[in-house]
């Protein structure tokens, strides 16, 4: 039974044009992109190609992309990159909402003698800009800020926070992992000096990223070792990956038009009909900024994983910012930022779309999840008193 | 941490989520048992149908608020307690819980502690007794209201060891991990009690060898971190019969109350190991 799988926030399927372009390397053409001779040259050309490609869907020169394993490693490079060329600063602003790669970094350089600075988001996941601008100090070494958010697809107005940031002369890092390929990027118009790319949420395989880095911005390397990418991320190339993303990249800025459209109004029915068919339930975060694939739907009385759990029997993939989820006891720290009361994220569930979603799989989780949902209000102590009433 | 999936559970787990046995309300119950609450991610109501004559228990239903192993969870508890009488049901743990199940991922034992719960709470309001508050003893946990008695409790009839597996049980720890010093701090008292129970045991029956590697033990693991602690530290040099001789180390040996630390020493020993021990300095 085919997967209806919603949960392309955490990863996609790679691109069946993506692996074809993959496949030689793997192969036939397995040279290192380094070696003096044709048959490792060639890998070469095609490495400094897939580079066009992904400068062309962030509106770049291609000297500014640099290949990386992760969005993780590219978050992590970037705000290094950023305390270690102003040694004399000591302060990192980002914010409560963040991807682990960006928090639980910042908390390390805590531990090393940083002060950082979480900005909070209201009730919609909303940044407060006064705060971010009054939070600025001269000790202040980079901010850092997620362009949209994973678990709601709420989008930061990242260009007014650019203009603000860098009228105060300050670095300025987005991630824009959950960005990338579902909307337009433009760094001609936009002035971030640092922006994070990651291969797997945008139909390219897993273990290869971008950190675009603005021309003229000073560099250290996080990865020491050889002149790979000029000596800015030392390691031989995981060739086939990098020519992958470059093919993905490509991809994603012809079909990025359509595709925000198509996906945008697969995700508002699925939403609306939820809404209309369970009812007690809500959407969270800033429904008018949000990336156009993302809905984060919490259902009353009911918990995350047990509703997981039965969409899977269904062969219906999606996730949860339940405590039960995590891996820990905590719920989502992005809903809890925001203030969602604890009733609502442990029901909470987030239905992240891609360009493989078709108009079926929206019927079919309409046609069962209200079951479901009513099921489990049937076994909960809760749900039974607020049906009745 | 493993993100948890369908196939960390069992297939009774499974089954019992998916196909749960004993759902909803009995009317006119004799016994409701009600433990946790939505904030905290679990909640169980139990509700029992009791013969008075026999104190058998011929009816059990539940509700539960929760993930897959919180309601399979409940439903086991429902299935073990059916038939059985009130005096029977009282020896369920929630180790007999988890085991119905075929066992529970680690970090979802808490959920056959909620079943354990509900049902003493339900047995207690059977009973007419005031049901075991769960506020008895003193909060440890804020985010999830542990009490100190309750982590006692589970630490002794599971045996754990860390607070990792105590966050297993009872939550406890498992939000903003604040109080997981005083978990670790509970821990150590919870065995170091039992320590002194164990030794209380086999006191007569102590050989020379067994006597010196209690000593040891002692020294090792209660003693030198408190000394440690306040920059001091103290070496066993030998055992002499009933007579202990130690060293006083780093800031002890310049300490004014270095008399008194010796008298603490012995008054631990003599405590944990044998009323007959003497200490003294080197």
């Amino acid at each position: 039974m085919k997967a209806i799988y919603l949960d392309n926030n955490a990863t996609t399927r790679v691109a069946d044009e993506v692996i074809e372009e993959m496949l030689p390397y793997y192969g036939t053409l397995y040279g290192n992109p380094s070696s003096m001779h044709t048959f490792g040259g060639q890998i070469h050309r095609k490495i400094e190609t897939a580079r066009e490609q992904a400068a062309f869907l962030l509106n770049a020169e291609p000297e500014e992309i640099i290949f990386t394993s992760c969005g993780t490693e590219s978050d992590n490079t970037a705000i290094m990159n950023a305390l270690q060329t102003n040694p004399q600063k000591r302060h990192i602003i980002t914010t409560r909402v963040e991807h682990p790669a960006v928090i639980n970094f910042c908390k390390a350089m805590s531990k090393n003698g940083y002060s950082v600075t979480f900005l909070s988001v209201d009730k919609l996941g909303r940044l407060n800009l006064e705060e971010m601008k009054t939070a600025i100090t001269d000790n202040t070494a980079i901010v850092s800020i997620m362009y949209a958010n994973n678990e709601t697809g709420v989008i930061f107005p990242m260009e007014e926070i650019a203009k603000i940031i860098k009228s105060k002369g300050v670095l300025l890092h987005t991630d824009a992992v959950q960005t990338a390929g579902k909307i337009s990027i433009d760094v001609k118009a936009l002035p971030v000096d640092m922006l994070s790319i990651s291969g797997h949420k945008m139909h390219a395989p897993k273990g290869v990223g971008v950190l675009y880095i603005r021309k003229g911005t000073r560099f250290s390397p996080y990865i020491i070792g050889g002149h790979q990418e000029k000596g800015r991320r030392a390691g031989t190339e995981n060739v086939a990956s990098i020519i992958g993303l470059g093919k993905a990249c490509e991809l994603a800025k012809k079909q990025l038009h359509d595709e925000h459209t198509r996906i945008k109004a697969l995700r508002d029915r699925l939403e609306q009909g939820l809404l209309k068919s369970c009812p007690d339930t809500r959407v969270n975060g800033d429904t008018e900024h949000r990336l156009p694939n993302t809905t984060n739907m919490s259902f009353e009385y009911v918990e995350g994983e047990a509703i997981l759990l039965r969409l899977n029997e269904d062969n219906i993939c999606a996730s949860s910012g339940s405590a039960c989820t995590s891996g820990s006891l905590e719920p989502s720290h992005v809903l809890r930022a925001m203030g969602i009361p604890f009733t609502a994220i442990h029901g909470s569930v987030r239905f992240s779309l891609g360009m493989y979603n078709t108009d079926e799989d929206i019927d079919i989780v309409l046609d069962k999840m209200p079951k479901i949902i009513k099921e489990l209000r049937e076994l909960s102590p809760y749900g039974r008193v607020e049906q009745k009433s | 941490m493993l993100q948890r999936n369908m196939w960390e559970y069992t297939e009774k787990v499974r089954e019992l989520f998916l196909h749960p046995k004993n759902i909803g309300e009995i009317e006119n119950p004799d016994a409701v048992g009600e433990i946790g609450n939505i904030v905290c991610g679990d909640a169980l109501k139990l509700t029992l149908k009791i013969d008075r004559d026999t104190d058998r228990i011929t009816d059990a239903k539940f509700q539960t608020f929760g993930c897959a192993s919180a309601i399979a969870s409940s439903s086991a508890l429902t299935e073990l307690i059916k038939g059985k009488t009130i005096d029977e049901a009282v020896k369920i743990t929630n180790k007999d819980i988890a085991k119905y199940l075929g066992g529970l991922p680690r970090e979802k034992m808490h959920c056959s502690v909620m079943g354990r719960e509900a049902l003493e709470a339900a047995i207690a309001n059977y009973r007419g007794v005031k049901p075991p508050e769960p506020e008895e003893g003193e909060i440890v946990c804020k985010c999830f209201g542990v009490t100190d008695e309750k982590i006692r409790r589970v630490i002794i009839e599971n045996n754990l060891k860390s607070a990792d597996d105590v966050t297993n049980f009872t939550k406890a720890g498992g939000g903003c991990g604040e109080c997981i010093p005083e978990i670790e701090r509970i821990l150590k008292e919870v065995w170091a009690e039992k320590a002194v129970e164990e030794a209380i045991k086999p006191r007569k029956k102590l050989t020379n060898i067994q006597k010196i590697a209690m000593i040891q033990e002692i020294m090792e693991k209660e003693i030198r971190p408190l000394l440690q602690a306040h920059g001091g530290d103290v070496e066993l040099i030998d055992v002499d019969g009933n007579k202990v001789i130690v060293a006083l180390r780093a800031m002890c040996t310049e300490c004014l109350m270095a008399d008194i630390t010796i008298k603490d020493i012995e008054k631990k020993l003599k405590e944990l190991v044998s009323e007959e021990l003497l200490v003294e300095a080197e």
